[in-house]
């Protein structure tokens, strides 16, 4: 469950950032071939959250989807597995997004 | 993403009125959102600000992964990050290793588990220098604790570490150790549809030692399934059968070892 570990480093960078000032929303993004569970990260954000000034902040997650180039015949196309084949039968593609684990933004009050 | 209040989802366009400010975004379906309140309060700090961060969650461990990698470059050290499940054969393949190549190679260890020093007694016993991390609750290995492990265990010039992953084949996936090459260990005890339900850490393996081959002829595995499914997804990977007990197909394992360490100190 490394999603606890990365909720807590998470709400690390946001009050630092607040610098006291009460975190009121966190705009995540998870692409959708990343290994990070967003529900798992929704369970560990209100409990992470508790007592600090980012306690009741409301957390929105962006999943955008993935995107792979083919290395055998260099095509270009969207990636909804991990799993996914290139339509000439390669499996050897090159992600070249999809794997974000990034805070976007933020609101404080 | 609207860069006043960090709205993503939903919202197919945004208005802004730059005489007022105000700011309305509108959905697929024309649905209007805004973000107005009453005014009851002055504008000073107090106001809502929307922050822009684009900041990368794994930010801080790959910059400590980026240093762990200089700091091992710098001295010609071979790091490998051995990860597999708990019991597919991690300590006694390097047990092995150690006894029969640990001299040439100059081998030493970090060891992690969530407790006990027990893995890394054994392998003390094989004779490597060895640091032990308990990670606790933890279930993986992160840059920062390899990079205090390397300080301690201090490989000398030209030597391999080896660092054995908590056994887990989930997390470790994603933390970046600052390793040269990544090994994943499966056993044939655990049934040779690994690989597609454990598709990151296969995925991002540069060799995949598949252990206990002495036991396939009383298992349904089949390893020809296993090879297929791992190169599919990773048609790069190495794939080594071995048995690290009785010591059968050691020899490839070892000749990508040497060739691997030949490679960081050429």
């Amino acid at each position: 469950m490394h999603e606890l570990g990365l909720t807590q480093e998470i709400l690390e960078i946001v009050t630092q950032r607040a610098q006291d000032r009460k975190v009121t929303r966190v705009v995540l993004e998870i692409g959708k071939l990343s290994c990070v569970l967003p529900d798992a990260i929704r369970f560990c954000f209100d409990l992470c959250a508790e007592g600090t000034i980012a306690e009741g902040a409301q957390l929105e997650i962006v999943q955008p989807p993935g995107r792979g180039r083919c290395r055998q015949c260099g095509a270009e196309f969207n990636l909804h597995s991990v799993l996914a084949h290139c339509v000439c039968g390669s499996s050897d593609v090159e992600w070249l997004c999809g794997e974000e684990l990034r805070i976007k933004a933020m609101e404080i009050a | 993403m609207c860069a006043h209040c960090g709205c993503a989802d939903g919202t197919e366009s945004t208005l802004t009125n730059l005489q007022t400010g105000r700011h309305v975004h509108v959905d697929s379906a024309g649905r209007e959102y805004t973000h107005e309140h009453e005014h009851t309060h002055s504008h000073g700090k107090e106001h809502a600000a929307i922050i822009r961060l684009e900041h990368d969650v794994l930010l801080k461990n790959d910059r400590l992964a980026e240093q762990n990698r200089g700091w091992l470059d710098g001295r010609g050290v071979r790091a490998i990050n051995l990860m597999s499940s708990p019991g597919a054969g991690k300590t006694t393949l390097l047990e092995r290793t150690i006894r029969e190549l640990g001299a040439e190679l100059g081998l030493r260890v970090i060891e992690g588990d969530q407790e006990t020093t027990r893995d890394a007694e054994r392998i003390r016993s094989a004779g490597a220098n060895v640091i032990q991390i308990n990670t606790g609750t933890g279930c993986h290995l992160d840059a920062a604790m390899i990079g205090r492990a390397l300080r301690q265990l201090d490989p000398p010039r030209d030597s391999v570490v080896m660092i054995e992953n908590v056994g887990n084949l989930v997390c470790p996936a994603m933390f970046d150790l600052g390793e040269q090459a990544r090994v994943v260990v499966a056993s044939v005890t655990e049934g040779d549809d690994k690989p597609g339900k454990y598709p990151y850490i296969f995925r991002r393996a540069d060799v995949i030692v598949l252990n206990k081959m002495d036991l396939l002829s009383h298992l349904d595995f089949q390893a020809a399934a296993f090879e297929q499914a791992a190169l599919e997804l990773n048609p790069r990977a190495l794939i080594f059968h071995v048995s690290a007990t009785r010591g059968d197909g050691l020899e490839s394992w070892y000749r990508w070892l040497r060739a691997d360490s030949d490679k960081a100190t050429s």
